[in-house]
This record gives C-alpha cells, sequence and structure tokens, in this order.
C-alpha cells in the first residue's frame, strides 16, 4: 500500500532527525517508546515539527503515546485534527 | 504496608543484588540496612580508594544543607578525619534561605574547614539570570523581575507516557501561572539551569586541587541510576560514596551518624529554582519513600501488586513507574559515559565507573 505524503514527511523528519537518517525497519506500526526510536525531549521535537509542518495546534493533553508513538497513531491524530480544522476555516471564509 | 514472608536471600541492603528471586510481597522494612557495617564498608572505600586509585589526601564536599551532601561529609569525616575533609557553601541569589544556616549547622556539627563560595557573581558573569530570563519568558511572556519560578514534572505516573515538565511562575503579587514547557522553552531553561552545578563544581575542584583532596559526590542510588544529575556539574566527582543507597537508607544513616535534626526533617528540596522546588515534584511526581520501594521492586523483580501494596500505590501506577524507570535509565545513559571514542587506543583502556 502506498504511504500518503502527510505520513512520508513525518516518517522523513522521524528518520532524518531521530535516526540519522537509518530509518529502514521504521514501520507503520513500530512503537517509538518502546524501540527508544522518540524519548520525552523527542516528542517535543516531533510536536513542534507537526504543529510547523501541518498548522494545527497540539494541545497539552494531546501529547499522548496514544496520539504520537507510530507512525499510523500520528497519521489517525493528523486526520482527526485537520478534519475538525477543516469546517472552522470554512466559517470564517 | 505489607509485613510477610520476606525470604532471607532476598534482604539486601547494600541493593547490590540484582538477579534475587522474583518477590511476591515486599516487607516494610525491606530498605532497612545494617548502619554501622555500611558505615564502615563506605569508610575503607572511600580510604582505599583515595589511596590507590585516586591518590589524594582527603574529600572536598560540596554541602547544601539537604540530607545526601550532608550524610556524604559525615562519611567522609568517618573515613578521613576532620581535617581532611573541606566543606564547600555554595549559595546563590535564588538559593532557599534555609540553605545557609543548614549548610553552617553541618561543618560546624562536623567541625571540618570550609569555604563560603557564593556564585552569584560567576553566575552574572557567565549571563546566567539574564538566560534563564529570557528562557522562561518563551513560555509566560510577562516574566520579569521580581518573578519566581520553577520547572514541575508533569505526573507522570498517571498520565502515562512522557515525562514532560512544566514552568510555574509565581508574579510579585503572587499570581501563579502554569504552563506545560514546549521544546525550546524547556531547553534553554535547563541548559541555562544547568550553569548552577557547572559553576559549584569547577570550584570544587578549585579547592580540591590546592588541597590535593578529592571531590566527593553527593547522588542517592535513584539520582545515579535514573540520571538525575548534570553532566560535568553534579555528576562530576573522584568518588560518590552513597551513589548505591536508597533516600530512605541515606536517612537512616543520617540518624545513625548523629546528623543534625534540623537538617533531616527538613523536606528534600533540589535548590535549584527560585520558586522552592521538592524533589518529588521534579523526580517522579512521587514522595522518595515510594519511589525507593518502585526502584527496589524493579531491581529485585517484585511484581508490581507487592510494591503497590508496601508503596501505597496502585498495581497500575507500580508498571508505569518500573516503565518509565526502565525508560530514564537507557535514556540518561550517555550522561555517565566517559566521552566516547571514534576508535579505540588500546594503552588507555576505559576505566570502571562513572
Amino acid at each position: 500500500m502506498q504511504m500518503s505524503e502527510r505520513k512520508r514527511l513525518v516518517r522523513s523528519f522521524i528518520v532524518d532527525n531521530l535516526l540519522f537518517g537509518d530509518g529502514e525497519r521504521l514501520e507503520g506500526d513500530t512503537p517509538f517508546l518502546e524501540e527508544g526510536i522518540v524519548d520525552s525531549t523527542g516528542v517535543l521535537e516531533l510536536v513542534l515539527f507537526l504543529e510547523e509542518t501541518f498548522d494545527i495546534r497540539v494541545e497539552d493533553t494531546e501529547v499522548i503515546p496514544e496520539n504520537l508513538d507510530s507512525l499510523d497513531r500520528i497519521d489517525g491524530f493528523l486526520e482527526s485534527k485537520i478534519a475538525r480544522k477543516a469546517p472552522a476555516a470554512g466559517l470564517s471564509s | 504496608m505489607s509485613v510477610l514472608c520476606r525470604p532471607e536471600r532476598s534482604r539486601d541492603p547494600s541493593g547490590k543484588g540484582a538477579g534475587a528471586a522474583p518477590l511476591h510481597e515486599l516487607a516494610a522494612d525491606v530498605l532497612r540496612l545494617d548502619a554501622e557495617r555500611t558505615v564502615d564498608d563506605i569508610r575503607s572505600a572511600l580510604r582505599s580508594l583515595l589511596r590507590t586509585e585516586l591518590k589524594r589526601r582527603g574529600l572536598v564536599v560540596a554541602v547544601s544543607g539537604g540530607i545526601d551532601s550532608s550524610v556524604t561529609a559525615a562519611l567522609a569525616v568517618r573515613a578521613v578525619g576532620p581535617e581532611r575533609v573541606f566543606g564547600l557553601l555554595m549559595p546563590e541569589r535564588h538559593s532557599a534561605p534555609e540553605t545557609l544556616p543548614l549548610s553552617r549547622r553541618l561543618v560546624e556539627w562536623l567541625g571540618i574547614e570550609h569555604a563560603l563560595e557564593d556564585i552569584t557573581p560567576a553566575l552574572e558573569g557567565v549571563g546566567f539570570y539574564e538566560r534563564y530570563d529570557a528562557a522562561v519568558r518563551l513560555a509566560v511572556s510577562d516574566y520579569d523581575e521580581g518573578w519566581r519560578s520553577k520547572i514541575v514534572l508533569s505526573s507522570m505516573h498517571e498520565r502515562a507516557g512522557y515525562a514532560l515538565y512544566s514552568l510555574v511562575a509565581r508574579s510579585p503579587s503572587g499570581r501563579t501561572v502554569t504552563t506545560q514547557l514546549r521544546l525550546r522553552a524547556y531547553l534553554e531553561i535547563v541548559a541555562a539551569t544547568n550553569f548552577k552545578q557547572r559553576t559549584r563544581k569547577m570550584l570544587e575542584y578549585y579547592h580540591a586541587d590546592r588541597l590535593h583532596f578529592a571531590v566527593a559526590g553527593t547522588p542517592n542510588r535513584l539520582e545515579y541510576d535514573q540520571g538525575f544529575f548534570v553532566k560535568g556539574g553534579d555528576g562530576l566527582a573522584d568518588v560518590k560514596p552513597i551513589a548505591h543507597l536508597y533516600k530512605t537508607q541515606v536517612y537512616q544513616l543520617a540518624e545513625h551518624l548523629g546528623v543534625p535534626e534540623s537538617i533531616r526533617k527538613q523536606a528534600p528540596s533540589t535548590d535549584t529554582y527560585s520558586l522552592g522546588q521538592g524533589q518529588d515534584e521534579f523526580y517522579f511526581g512521587l514522595p522518595h519513600e515510594k519511589v525507593d520501594l518502585c526502584l527496589y521492586g524493579l531491581n529485585h523483580g517484585a511484581s508490581a501488586e507487592a510494591v503497590a501494596l508496601a508503596a501505597g500505590l496502585t498495581p497500575d501506577q507500580v508498571r508505569h513507574m518500573f516503565r518509565d524507570m526502565r525508560r530514564k535509565r537507557v535514556a540518561t545513559r550517555p550522561l555517565h559515559m566517559q566521552s566516547l571514542l571514534a576508535s579505540e587506543v588500546p594503552e588507555i583502556p576505559p576505566l570502571k565507573g562513572t
């Protein structure tokens, strides 16, 4: 299955910044904490990247492994964030 | 507290014996040690290390008025005598008002030579206060003179996952702002604050060099294991006499050694931030007795249920603690490392110890 552009961007950020380019074993469901890919500082870097790249605000309460601990989870999280944002954008236009 | 069936082989006051049989119940006094024997062991170790490895004539100890540095200094005196221990009192502008009187009380009780080195001018020299305030303003834009602040750990054992820190800032009028720290503010605040530990260490080595003494570090087991120290700051020392002792055991030794009650009764504090900060806020969000039992349980393969019963926590909380402690141990491993080499220099093999 082809990876979405969104997921590809996130993957590329993680591989380039947290794995020094060595991301061969990074699958969609690879758990970041368990595999030692993302630690507590890493997750703050990830949040900043998501906010800047996808123009969203990640709330403090959303910084949890359920949203951020694998590529698949991040993709799902982004999808719901962007979906929630879309109607609001519509209203303001 | 559970008090049942402690297998004798699992009772390991030194905490050295990981690998014992799994524990399904923890005794309330599982961390109780043979204080006199422990003091003797540390005394012998210090004397031997000074003579054979370090080749120095005594010990410099930075005393903060806290329990760890007080016990370390008292052990140093037991090991080499008061005339071979030098105490350093190093407050700065943000130190708690009780820091200095408690530190003085200790060095006077021990009868050791000491020096007061106020590190405020040194910190001003490197621009610490401006850098720190600027870093805090990244999180609280109206932070200014007269405000006080600290960082605290978000209650990790409840939120399962990341160890994230919040900034607590209090205005001169008493208004308190709490905000979870984002990447840049967090890194800048920690980086600036580390000036304090590193400045103190520079002075410890200055005095150690002029006296031909070694520097004794003061981390307890939790701090050592979980990397609660600043590399090149409080993490740097020639010898760490209590790094194998749980904090509960450090308190027991303090009582045994006769450390003044005013120091023993003082609530543990990091004394690092301008707003009073309990160690429990900075470390795991739990009192040290409970954290000690979790770490002991983790080290001895105890079940989460057994630790939960002994520590008054839920099994889920203990499981989170186990997981977080394992992760933190891995994440902070580089803090223990000597400088790494791209290629071996065989004539200079790496030394044991960190």
